[in-house]
Order: structure tokens, then C-alpha cells, then sequence
């Protein structure tokens, strides 16, 4: 490469965002919104659900019948690019660390794929060391989030129902979907045990709420991104009218080497590499706004070293990359013999299930201090790769239309069975909070460049007991409903001590967050409570990052309402001329 | 849906605008439930797909991995496994030995156990039959596939073949309730717009089931 130059681009913005995901994507539908000049930098390719989405394919359409690839892990319809690795981006982890790193490259990030299961915080969430004395507590509260989550619920939909949970705060649904049959089933026994169940809360459009976006039409496949905009995406619900507003520049296939600083210490703009032609481009702003994914952008602020941030940018409390945890996830399933041989109908319903239980004990009862939620699955999935498998530990095991059959086999008797357990598995799976530990956290690796020489992240996390007990207690629970409502456990029910109890790696549920966490204290936190670099004042995360903990709620709702509410801080402070 | 407001959503996907207009002329239409904007075809060879993942299919495509022979068994054992029946075709109707042979290369894990496995299986039948599989008579592939098919009464020293017979098995069934005609054998219904509203009356009287009256007026209803 010869004529190696770096590009600037002569147009200052008011704000450069990095990341289109859930935090960047609600930046710049604020900030566009409020007339601000934006620059919306994302690292993978243009995706746009109402053309690239797989929705509504046949199982045929895909060669592979939705089997996964390392472009798609969770199917071949799946909506979202790339996840647990990506070509030419490594990472590692220290001896004795596993942690499981999802990053998806994509405009709207892994919002095109998610489960949409949209859970406020509860008062509890926000002061958890005030209750047990561990961790953090949150320099904010739940009073100062709830209007925005009042906010959010209102500007991109959710459905669920007001049941009065203190910790699981009421808010402004769209009515739920009635529940399926296993999941009728599920409440009955699992009520019977003293485990609630409650309409899950998922941010999904049973009922039309604007001209631009549509309302469900139940084929179960939010997965792939809805083509009608009917399910909460980055892309189509904030990204696309952030732009239509004509205040944002969006540009693909951006990745972002380092936050660019002058000698005052502020935040002037990004340094970037265009993925396509490899050339290296700046671009200025008068506010820099991550929205990476907690991860990266604790990657991108350790490696934006300067003599005024030596240890990377708002990094002097060197807390920058620690905290880092996901949420647990431990998980069975079994099969219901009552749903042999059952009627067909469509139950696809929406994109996932249609009840779910919040977290229903007191953890001063209990040997792990923290909760955890319980999500359902099951029911007449649409046969995709996989199907069926392992019908030999089926069929000899239980009578097929009153007959005794021996396990394994072909032919016309086969076929019968194929059609007689279709429809009749259930599974459940426990997310919940993880303790946040200064202990687990991400570095910059001494050794190691991406292919864009970037130097890439080292992981060091480990489970502590808190975790693994609550994964054991997870299984117990997981048990009992499954065999008080007269199923038979069939995998996930053979964990113990020497595997954790089936304890997912941490990363493998894809909620990270606590990097770059906020604090009042400069000496203990990179950001203050409004999200705002103490070190750096022009410098702002809108990503997990920031999150001092994360309940036994999904983050992402959480993640939008505090994205909402630094961006309408910064649209204050721009205007008032205070940064 | 506004079509001005529509399509200035839809200038910055860079991509064809034809689709929410073809959204907008549904929903006018006023069909049920909102019908999806299903975009067949915009002329793109492979619409969604990453420059990566266009690579990979042709390099997957570009060579053959099972010979002839190969697949002349393959398509006999898929048949014993899934033959046409009263309520549908066979596994070759449904095209699944290509399916297989697309699958291995695909996931190449699953080489060396389906070559593998056929070799080992022509052994058995040319030490007792002196031909390939494919050359034996029915009556001597159906008893060789009796001697593998079923893995509890199954004698030890044919572990391998209960194995081989096993993914075998497998990929047949997945390829097959995967395709057209075993969606259809299968009964699975979904897939399609419509509106949920609920588990159907005769099937909640069938399991003894009801829902509250607090579901009944906080769910949607159509």
C-alpha cells in the first residue's frame, strides 16, 4: 500500500456513535429527532428486514434446512450476522477463563435476532448492596429510569400485563397473546408447586401502534427479523426513522479503531477502517457516543491511549473492562406423554413463548443471593435441521397407539412414530443475575491483533458458588414442574456438581454488560450517572457498559430506556452549550 | 400505510423500495392480519445473505463428495427408512440423498461417518453375501439392515454398523420432514400469517383445560 493516508471527512458532527445495536440505534433516533447532526458508524454491513429478512421461507428454501453455520448459530434463517466468531476478529481468554463472546455485524446489531423478552428493572435491581451487601449499588434508581421505560413502552410497544410485582414493575402494555397448550399446561402445574406464571412481557405488536410499522401476524419467527417491522428491531424502529429525518449519516462496514482525543483530554471524533477498502478514515464530532456492545467499547477505550489517558480513555479508575458478567443460564427439557399422538393445528404464535415466571422467592431464605427468571418453550415447532433426532430413544421407550415397539428401526412403523411424538416436548430455562466482580473482566491481549490490527480482547471470568447454587436450585425447580405436570425429562436432567449444574459458560447468554459501569465515584466508576466519562465529559456509553448489575432481567429494555435518557441529556447539555 | 412516509423510511436501506410498496398495496387491500410484505425474489441471487456466507455455498457446491456407488446406497437405505406410505412418498421422492450429500459437506463432521459407514457396511455383505450392499438381493439387504437397524437387540460386534445405521436414520428423517411432501406427512400447519387466538375450544375440552376469565379479557382476541 503506497499512498497510505488517513482520510478526514471535512464534516463535523454534533455526535459520532458507534454501534447501531439497541443503545446506539436509540442515540441517534433522539439525537436526529432533536436536530443534532449525526454519524452513525457500524461495523458490519446495511441490513434491512423488510428485504434481507429469511421470514416466511420454507424449511426447503434453506440447503441446509436451518441447520446453523459459524455466520449463523442459532440457524441459517436466523436474523443476525456472524456471533460466536467472526473471520478475521479473534479473541481470547486467560488460562482458567471460558467466557463466550456473541457479536453480531449488522446495521441494528443482535436486535434482529432476540428474544424481545422486554423486562423493566425493579427498584430492587437498582440497590442490591443496600439488600446483601454485594456488589454495587446503582448511583440511580428505578424513579429515575421509569419514565423512561414509560417512554419506551409507549414508542416501541410491548406486551405484558399489569400484575402489581414490585420487582417486576407494571408498565404500558399491548395485550399478550393467550397462552399455547403446553404453556397452559406449564401454568397449571407449576402454579400447583407454588411457582407463578404470568404473561410474558416481549416487545412485539399484537396491536398496531404507528403508520410505519405493522402488526403481528403470529408465524413464531421474530428470529429472523420481522419484514413488516412488527417486533422491536434497531434497524427498523429506530435506525431507519432516525435517518428519515435526514440528520444522520449512516456508514456501513465501519470499524472503529479508537476514540480520538485532543490535547485538552475531550473527545473530538473516531478513528475507523472501511472493511471494504481497508483505508483508514477519521470522522469529528462534537460528542463521541459508544454503543459497541459493552465489551467493545471497553475494547475501543482501552485502546484509545494518549498522554492525557495513558491507560486508555476514562480509564484513570482502571476499572475500565472490569465487571464484566452476563446473566446465568442453566437449562432441561423433557416430553408430555399426555401430547402423543396430538391434533395438529397452527400454535406458532408469536416469536417465542407466550408466559414466563419472574423471580417468586426471598433470597435471605435461600444460599445464593440473587434470582433468576423462568423461560418456556415447546409445542409444533416448524421441522427444521435436527428434527426428530434420536427417535431411538423415543419410540422403545414408551407405547406408540397402545403398542409396544422396539427402539430403533424403519419403514411405514417408523413414519408412525415420527408423526405420533411430533409436538409433545417442553423446555424451560433459568436466566438469572450474576454478582458483578471487579475480578471478571476484560484486557486488552499484549499479544494479539484482529485483522485490521486492532488489538483484541483477553477474557478473565470465572463463576463464583453464588452462581453455581443458583443453577443447582434452577435444575431442582426445572424438575418439579416437569414432573408435576407428568412429563419425562429427556436431556438436561443428568448435571451435578461436576459440570456446575449445567452453569452456561459465562458470555453463552449473550447479555453482557458492567464494563464501563457508572458511579458517583470517579475513583471506583469510568462514568457518572448520566452515562458521561468522568475523565472525559464529551465522551458518553449507551451500551450494557454502563450497567452496575443486571438483575434477573434481560438487558436490552433496560438498555434502551438509559440510551433515551443520556441521549435527551446530551441533546440539554449540546444546547446549553455545556459540552 | 402513508406511502410518502413509507418510502422515506425505506430511501436509506439503499435497496430496492418495490417491497414496502408492495406492504403499502396489501394492507390496503385490508387482508387478514396485516399480511407480511414477502419479498420472493428481487432479482438477487441470494437476498440477505452475508458476501461470506455467497462464498461458502459455492465452495460447498463446487465439488461432489459421494461417488455413484455411494449414493446408489444411499438412496436404498433412505428408502427402507422412509418408504412412500398410505400418507406420503419416500425419502428419494423427496429428494433426500441429495439433501445428504449437500449436508456432509456442509457439516463435514459427518464424513468420515457416512463414508465410513457404508464401506464398513459392503464389507459386511461381501463377507456374507459376496456383493455390495446395492448388488445384494432385498431379501439379503433387508436382513442386513435387521442386523443394524435396532439398537437395543442388536449384537455387540455390529456397534458400528447400529451407529452408522443411527445417523443414517437420522439425516433421513430430518431430511425428509424437512422437505414439501414431509411437512405435509408431518401435519405442521404454521408458517403462514394468521391470527392466534388461542388453543382451540375442542382441544382445551380434550386436556380438561380453560382459560381464567383475567386471560380472557387482558389477551388479544380476534
Amino acid at each position: 500500500m503506497g499512498n497510505f493516508q488517513i482520510k478526514v471527512q471535512p464534516k463535523k458532527y454534533d455526535a459520532v456513535i458507534v454501534g447501531s445495536g439497541a443503545g446506539g440505534g436509540m442515540a441517534a433516533y433522539v439525537l436526529a429527532n432533536a436536530g443534532l447532526k449525526v454519524c452513525l458508524l457500524e461495523a458490519g454491513p446495511n441490513f434491512n428486514p423488510a428485504v434481507d429478512s429469511k421470514q416466511l421461507q420454507n424449511p426447503w428454501d434453506s440447503p441446509r434446512r436451518g441447520a446453523s453455520t459459524k455466520y449463523r448459530p442459532f440457524g441459517d434463517f436466523d436474523g443476525c450476522y456472524w456471533g460466536w466468531e467472526i473471520d478475521g476478529e479473534p479473541y481470547t481468554n486467560a488460562k482458567g477463563s471460558n467466557w463466550e463472546w456473541w457479536r453480531a455485524r449488522m446495521l441494528g446489531g443482535r436486535t434482529n435476532h432476540w428474544g424481545r423478552i422486554s423486562l423493566r428493572f425493579g427498584p430492587k435491581d437498582f440497590k442490591h448492596k443496600s439488600i446483601d451487601g454485594l456488589g454495587d449499588d446503582w448511583p440511580i434508581g428505578y424513579e429515575d429510569v421509569k419514565p423512561y421505560y414509560d417512554k419506551i413502552d409507549k414508542l416501541l410497544g410491548v406486551f405484558g400485563t399489569n400484575e402489581g410485582l414490585v420487582d417486576d414493575p407494571d408498565g404500558i402494555f399491548l395485550p399478550p397473546p393467550k397462552p399455547r397448550l403446553h404453556e397452559l399446561m406449564i401454568k397449571k402445574a407449576a402454579t400447583g408447586i407454588g411457582v407463578p406464571v404470568i404473561p410474558s412481557r416481549l416487545s412485539i405488536l399484537t396491536k398496531k401502534i404507528n403508520d410505519t410499522r405493522g402488526q403481528c401476524f403470529f408465524c413464531a419467527q421474530c428470529g429472523r427479523s420481522c419484514k413488516i417491522f412488527a417486533d422491536f428491531s434497531s434497524s427498523s424502529a429506530l435506525v431507519m426513522p432516525a435517518i428519515a429525518t435526514g440528520n444522520v449519516d449512516l456508514v456501513v462496514n465501519a470499524m472503529v479503531r479508537e476514540v480520538l482525543t485532543n490535547k485538552d483530554g475531550l473527545a473530538t471524533g473516531v478513528s475507523y477502517v472501511n472493511k471494504e477498502d481497508m483505508q483508514e478514515y477519521q470522522v469529528m464530532g462534537r460528542t463521541v457516543i459508544l454503543g459497541a456492545s459493552a465489551c467493545e467499547s471497553a475494547r475501543l477505550l482501552l485502546n484509545s491511549k494518549s498522554q492525557r489517558h495513558p491507560n486508555g480513555l476514562a480509564n484513570s479508575s482502571d476499572v475500565v473492562g472490569h465487571y464484566l458478567h452476563d446473566s446465568t443460564g442453566a437449562d432441561m427439557g423433557g416430553i408430555i406423554p399426555e401430547l402423543f399422538d396430538r391434533k395438529r393445528y397452527n400454535e406458532d404464535g408469536v416469536g417465542g413463548m407466550h408466559v414466563y415466571t419472574p423471580w417468586w422467592l426471598d433470597n435471605k431464605k435461600l444460599d445464593f443471593p440473587r434470582g433468576y427468571h423462568i423461560e418456556y418453550g415447546g409445542g409444533f415447532g416448524m421441522p427444521l435441521y435436527g428434527f426428530q433426532w434420536g427417535i431411538e430413544n423415543l419410540n422403545g421407550t414408551y407405547k406408540v397407539k397402545g403398542k409396544k415397539k422396539e427402539a430403533g428401526g424403519y419403514g411405514a412403523s417408523l413414519k408412525e412414530d415420527y408423526r405420533y411424538f411430533f409436538g409433545s416436548h417442553v423446555g424451560m430455562a433459568g436466566r438469572g443475575e450474576t454478582v458483578a466482580r471487579y475480578d471478571n473482566f476484560c484486557e486488552i491481549d499484549p499479544e494479539v491483533v484482529d485483522v485490521y490490527g486492532i488489538p483484541v480482547l483477553r477474557f478473565n471470568t470465572k463463576y463464583s458458588d453464588y452462581e453455581i447454587k443458583q443453577a443447582k436450585h434452577m435444575k431442582e425447580t426445572f424438575s418439579e414442574i416437569l414432573h408435576s405436570m407428568g412429563a419425562v425429562t429427556t436431556w438436561g436432567g443428568d448435571d451435578g456438581p461436576e459440570d456446575n449444574y449445567g452453569l452456561h459458560a459465562p458470555g453463552n447468554i449473550i447479555h453482557e454488560g458492567g464494563t464501563i459501569r457508572m458511579g458517583n465515584d470517579p475513583k471506583k466508576s469510568p462514568l457518572n450517572k448520566w452515562a458521561q466519562a468522568h475523565d472525559c465529559k464529551n465522551l458518553f456509553n449507551v451500551d450494557g457498559g454502563q450497567f452496575v448489575s443486571q438483575g434477573d432481567k434481560n438487558i436490552t429494555w433496560t438498555i434502551l430506556a438509559l440510551s433515551m435518557r443520556t441521549s435527551e441529556y446530551i441533546v440539554d447539555q449540546l444546547k446549553k452549550n455545556q459540552i | 400505510m402513508d406511502r410518502r412516509k413509507s418510502l422515506k423510511v425505506m430511501v436509506l436501506g439503499s435497496v430496492s423500495t418495490g417491497v414496502l410498496l408492495d406492504a403499502c398495496k396489501t394492507e390496503d387491500k385490508k387482508t387478514v392480519a396485516g399480511k407480511p410484505a414477502v419479498v420472493k425474489n428481487t432479482g438477487e441471487k441470494h437476498p440477505g445473505l452475508m458476501k461470506e456466507e455467497v462464498a461458502d455455498l459455492k465452495e460447498v457446491n463446487s465439488y461432489t463428495y459421494f461417488t455413484l456407488h455411494e449414493m446408489t446406497t444411499i438412496g436404498i437405505l433412505a428408502d427402507i427408512i422412509i418408504p412412500k406410505d398410505g400418507v406420503s412418498g419416500s425419502a428419494t421422492d423427496a429428494k433426500v440423498p441429495d439433501f445428504i450429500e449437500f449436508i456432509v459437506k456442509d457439516k463435514p463432521e459427518n464424513k468420515v461417518p457416512m463414508r465410513g459407514g457404508l464401506q464398513w457396511l459392503d464389507m459386511q455383505c461381501l463377507n456374507r453375501y459376496q456383493n455390495s450392499f446395492a448388488e445384494c438381493t432385498t431379501k439379503q439387504q433387508m436382513e442386513m439392515v435387521d442386523a443394524i437397524a435396532w439398537p437395543k437387540k442388536a449384537k455387540p460386534d455390529m456397534k458400528q454398523g447400529v451407529n452408522f445405521f443411527n445417523l443414517m436414520r437420522n439425516l433421513t428423517a430430518t431430511g425428509f420432514y424437512t422437505s414439501e411432501i414431509g411437512i405435509k406427512d408431518m401435519g405442521y400447519v404454521g408458517n403462514t400469517p394468521n391470527q392466534w387466538n388461542g388453543v382451540p375450544d375442542d382441544v382445551l375440552k380434550q386436556y380438561g383445560l380453560a382459560y381464567t376469565p383475567k386471560e380472557l379479557k387482558e389477551c388479544v382476541s380476534f
